[in-house]
């Protein structure tokens, strides 16, 4: 069966017409779920245990399968359950709308497009979560989502969805949007909670500060991701059994998917989660329509710029189980991985912020690593020393290979300064991030840089020759 | 009542709690919470349990007194915990021994608590490995100005290198060029190039001292220690640290360039610029101080002192001290002649004619010297209070550094300076004839140059010139307290030893030797000649002092109940 669209969260996103104000939310339905959570009564079991509404929702949330859309792909069920209950504290939710990770722009079609879909999951969300007050941290680069979040806001307000005894339910929440600081790292959410405090967006070491317990303001914390947030709406409006139908096993639901980089079609594009391949998503003529003509595929960045690289023609082996319960190992072309969290993961990459980057043969694969290791020596917060100086030497080390300053051992050079920076060595991911593309372009693509920084050297000891020949 | 309910009532407390675990291979028991950086019981952390099994984990950024930060990445090991079965029991091996799941990911010693069972594992190649990848990471930016820089010698980026380091570098790119010489504040300089971004001195002068002064700014490895624009880092406490960067990146203005490290001989003593009494130890090098730093006593300062304290030695090596023992005449200028003189003038002294002004500068056996002779003598007694500015954290408003002391031993009137006015009354009216002082100038506290002159015998001892000493008949030419041994007892009644470390300039003398041998001349008998000897008498005879000796006085002091009896 080909792969379609399914589209859930952005729903109406794009249909002509379909405008961002309160109205027409409501026209499609909006805040009909928030009703239906805020009504629930207490449920008895059949075990004899009576359940609040409030664990109800978090059980349809756990029930659904939901994992983040932020990068992790954490279960959304079990982080809620990790949450300090009982510490008298008052419990955070903040959205996470930094989305800064290259090559991914789903977020902010939510946003623009259809704010109160954020809302009223975020609104669901702190209700089964004994939320009072919740923040939207927005992108600092996102100046008219801001806004147009803020009038989402008071239009919510104004219609009794926010603020006090909502729906005179007995439920108070305030939302509050703020504008993030302008850098990538504002976006992990321990260095967002820093920055939402106002300081320096420092990741925060874990232990002992786990969001859910000791988040912000040394306060019990969610982060969830704008898109994961919203799912939760989904998630109550159709019952969590009914929405772990979609996708498949341990990779529930639905997921935008933005597709950018050297094909026919890029765009956004929502698909139930492992319904399509790589393949599929890159050449079907309903996604990305393939390559640009007399183009070959040569590298995919399947989540995101911090995900490692799949080359083209790669053969991954993935484990899986027969109808018989044995283990099976099924090989299979890199572009026949189904686009989920788990297969990507066990493809030695990640599915990431669903962002897949697609480089044509055209790419100097050399250049394309420099940029984004730029990008990481630029974003880098500077706080933990192996990713604070590699991702600067990595960075510097590759403007001088795109810039003839290579040497026959760079390739080399590269992979180990990169493998001293990963695998909990840093404080954030950003230490993987940064390190990663480098390992596996370095790694897959040797050859390619290895000759890079050869010629570099040949023809500067060609030069010297005739240098001193004259 | 329910069983459970009556159960509890009758539980004895429970003992602490403790966690065993095994730091490479050797079994460690550690209580379950320790103190962290105020104080409070938190979980104990990896790098706590290697020091209780003796395996000292290199660090720079932790410090046990400030907020752990954990951005170094230096102590980072590896671990495992007992693998739990479905049952949540652990899961033993055949001969009986816990199986271990060992992490696949290292963490950080210096925030990672404990856990029962767990084994940590902090010299494993794979560790090593790690720590030569942060220092090469440290090094690879760091200028390597070390012939030149005040920090080599006591430079953790240098004793690491030792151990972790590699003698040849791969990196040949451009280093990362950062602000040198930077006029951080009035006493600290900062060279940004050096700074290996730890954030001690960030979280001491916010967490410690509660101000916000410095900071970071720029990203990544361009990454910069700052002050607010326009703001000067310049609080009482700024030179700490310079103590606690571990490279050459903060220095003190007053001590940089000036000597190498390795070549100060170090003494340890105790800060007289305030009732604190921070102890510290002295820099010297041939007779010239070259700095204090504060010296780790958990029940006084700490780690800490602060800046007033440490830069208050310069006065010691004035031009001006009093260096000559003066008698009445010209000609009486030694020590014995000076001391006979005086001996002969105070020795038919009746009651009520003698007056010691003391001083709450000097060491307990000087004042309880001085407590003999006034017994001997019928002099009546006082010191003169200092007060100043003081704070909540070291700084005590009291300048003096042995108040206490004065007070226990009796010299003090209560409160201190309250007889300077019967001083005063006794002089003009002709009933006080001899009046002695200690290292004040009572010409500022209301015994006028008109009012000395009416004095048969003024005696004034000090280090320094001053109007007293000046009009004085008698001059006895005393030490600095790094120039002596002793002990001062602090404001919370702590009893601590001073030690000499430098020599005092020409024929000046520890207050205590030639008090001993003016006493003896007047009664008699000897005091003891050394400081242990006169200690102790002071311990068996002033009760204040009861069951104190010098020797139990270590180098951290003792601390004595302030009313006795309490
Ligand atoms: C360097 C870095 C940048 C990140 N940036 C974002 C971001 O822009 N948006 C986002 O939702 N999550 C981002 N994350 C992931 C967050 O830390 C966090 O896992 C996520 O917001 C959790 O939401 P979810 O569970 O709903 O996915 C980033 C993580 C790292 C390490
Ligand atoms: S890994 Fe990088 S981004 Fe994360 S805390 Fe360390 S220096 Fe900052
Ligand atoms: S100046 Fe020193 S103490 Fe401060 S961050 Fe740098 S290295 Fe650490
Ligand atoms: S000592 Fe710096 S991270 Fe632990």
């Amino acid at each position: 069966m080909p792969a379609v669209e399914h589209r859930l969260i952005l729903k109406h996103a794009d249909t002509p017409g379909y405008t961002p104000d309160l109205a027409c939310y409501q026209r499609h339905g909006g805040y009909d779920v928030l009703k239906k959570a805020l009504a629930l009564a207490p449920k008895t079991t059949p075990d004899g245990k009576t359940l609040s509404p409030q664990e109800q929702l978090r059980q349809e949330v756990t029930t659904s399968g939901l994992r983040g859309r932020g990068g992790a792909g954490f279960s959304c069920g079990m982080k809620w359950s990790l949450v300090d209950r009982k510490s008298g504290k008052p419990i955070y939710l903040v959205c996470n709308a930094d989305e800064s990770e290259p090559g991914t722009f789903k977020d902010r079609q939510i946003i623009y497009k259809d704010p109160h879909q954020l809302l009223e999951g975020m609104i669901i969300s702190s209700f089964a979560n004994d939320v009072r007050l919740a923040y939207i941290y927005i992108r600092g680069e996102f100046v008219e989502g801001a806004k147009i979040l803020n009038r989402a806001i008071a239009e919510a307000r104004a219609a009794g969805f926010l603020g006090r005894n909502i729906l005179a339910a007995g439920f108070d929440l305030e939302i509050h949007v703020h504008r993030g600081a302008g850098a990538y790292i504002c976006g992990e959410e321990t260095g967002l909670i820093e920055s939402l405090e106002g300081k320096r967006p420092y990741p925060r070491i874990k232990p002992p500060y786990f969001p859910a317990v000791l988040g912000l303001y040394q306060c019990p914390t969610i982060v969830n991701n704008v898109e994961t947030l919203c799912h939760v709406k989904h998630i109550v409006a159709m019952g969590g059994a009914e929405y772990a139908k979609l996708g498949t096993p341990n990779n529930t639901g639905t997921r935008i998917v933005c597709l950018s980089g050297q094909v026919q079609r890029p765009g956004y594009f929502e698909v139930e989660v492992g319904k399509a391949t790589l393949r599929e998503i890159i050449f079907d003529p309903a996604f990305g329509g393939g390559l640009r003509d007399g183009r070959k595929l040569k590298t995919i960045i399947p989540g995101g710029v911090s995900s490692k690289v799949f080359k083209a023609g790669e053969k991954v082996k993935l484990k899986g189980r027969g109808p018989d319960g044995k283990e099976t190992v099924n090989e299979l072309d890199v572009l026949d991985l189904p686009y989920d969290f788990t297969s990507l993961m066990a493809a030695g990459s990640m599915s990431g912020s669903g962002a897949v980057i697609v480089l044509d043969d055209s790419t100097d694969i050399v250049a394309a690593l420099a940029n984004i290791s730029t990008f990481f020596a630029h974003e880098s917060c500077g706080q933990c020393t192996p990713c604070r100086e590699g991702s600067l030497w990595m960075s510097k080390a590759l403007d001088r290979l795109t810039h003839g300053g290579g040497r026959a051992q760079d390739a080399d050079y590269l992979a180990k300064i990169a493998d001293n920076i990963p695998g909990g060595r840093t404080i954030c991911a950003f230490g993987e991030a940064c390190s990663w593309p480098v390992q596996s372009f370095v790694g897959k693509f040797k050859d390619e840089f290895a000759a890079k920084g050869a010629a570099d050297q040949a023809r500067r000891q060609n030069n010297g020759q005739a240098a001193t020949k004259t | 009542m329910s069983e459970a309910a009556t159960a509890k009532v009758f539980k004895p407390a429970p003992p602490v709690d403790r966690i065993t675990v095994k730091v490479d291979g050797q079994v460690v028991v550690v209580p379950k919470l320790s103190p962290d950086w105020q104080g409070k019981l938190v979980p104990t952390t990896m790098i706590q349990a290697c020091e209780a099994a003796g395996v000292t984990i290199p660090h720079y950024c932790y410090h046990p007194q400030l907020p752990v930060a954990g951005n170094c990445r230096m102590c980072l090991v590896e671990f495992g915990t007992p693998a739990l079965g479905p049952d949540r029991k652990p899961v033993t091996n055949p001969d009986g021994s816990a199986v271990i799941n060992k992490s696949p990911r290292p963490a950080i010693a210096c925030a990672t608590p404990v856990s029962p069972g767990m084994e940590i594992y902090a010299n494993t190649p794979g560790v090593k490995a790690m720590r030569q990848g942060v220092l090469e990471f440290l090094l690879i930016n760091h200028p390597l100005d070390c012939p030149i820089c005040d920090q080599a010698g006591e430079c953790k980026l240098q004793e690491y290198s030792v151990e972790y380091g590699q003698s040849a570098t791969r990196f040949v790119e451009a280093k990362v060029h950062k602000p040198k010489a930077v006029d951080l504040g009035p006493r600290i300089m900062l060279d940004d190039e050096r700074c290996i971004l730890c954030t001690r001195c960030i979280r001491f002068t916010r967490d410690f001292v509660g101000d916000d002064a410095l900071g970071i700014v720029n990203r990544g490895s361009y990454n910069t220690i700052a002050t607010y624009p326009g703001h000067k880092f310049d609080n009482n406490y700024t030179l700490n640290t310079v103590d606690l960067c571990p490279v050459g990146a903060l220095t003190s203005k007053d001590f940089r360039f000036e000597m190498r490290v390795w070549f100060l001989r170090e003494t340890k003593s105790v800060c007289p610029s305030c009732g604190t009494g921070c102890n510290l130890l002295i820099g010297s090098r041939e007779n010239r101080i070259y700095r204090y730093t504060p010296r780790d006593n958990p029940a006084v300062n700490g780690p800490w002192m602060c800046d007033a304290g440490r830069l208050d030695y310069k006065w010691i090596a004035r031009d001006d001290r009093l260096k000559d023992a003066r008698g009445s005449r010209p000609e009486v200028r030694t020590w014995r002649d000076v001391l006979a003189e005086l001996a002969g003038r105070l020795r038919p002294a009746t009651a009520g004619s003698v007056a010691i002004v003391a001083s709450a500068r000097l060491t307990n056996e000087e004042l309880y010297l001085i407590r003999k002779l006034a017994q001997r003598l019928g002099a009546a007694t006082d010191t003169i209070p200092h007060l100043g500015d003081g704070d909540r954290l070291l700084v005590n408003a009291d300048k003096n550094p042995n108040t206490a002391g004065a007070r226990l031993l009796g010299i003090s009137a209560k409160p201190a300076g309250a007889n300077l006015n019967d001083f005063a009354a006794g002089i003009r009216d002709g009933l006080i004839k001899t009046l002695i002082v200690f290292r004040e100038d009572v010409t500022r506290f209301g015994l006028g140059a008109d009012l000395l002159g009416r004095l048969d015998t003024l005696v004034a001892s000090n280090v320094l010139p001053n109007e007293t000493t000046k009009l004085a008949h008698f001059v006895l030419p005393g030490c600095a307290p790094a120039e002596k041994r002793g002990s001062f007892t602090n404001i919370h009644g702590r009893v601590q030893r001073i030690t000499k470390a430098v020599e005092p300039p020409g024929d000046a003398r520890p207050e205590w030797e030639f008090l001993g041998e003016l006493l003896e001349l007047i009664t008699d008998r000897r005091a003891p000649a050394t400081i242990e000897g006169l200690f102790n008498q002071m311990a068996g005879e002033v009760p204040a002092f009861h069951g104190l000796r010098w020797a139990a006085l270590g180098d951290s002091g003792v601390t004595m109940p302030l009313e006795p009896g309490k």
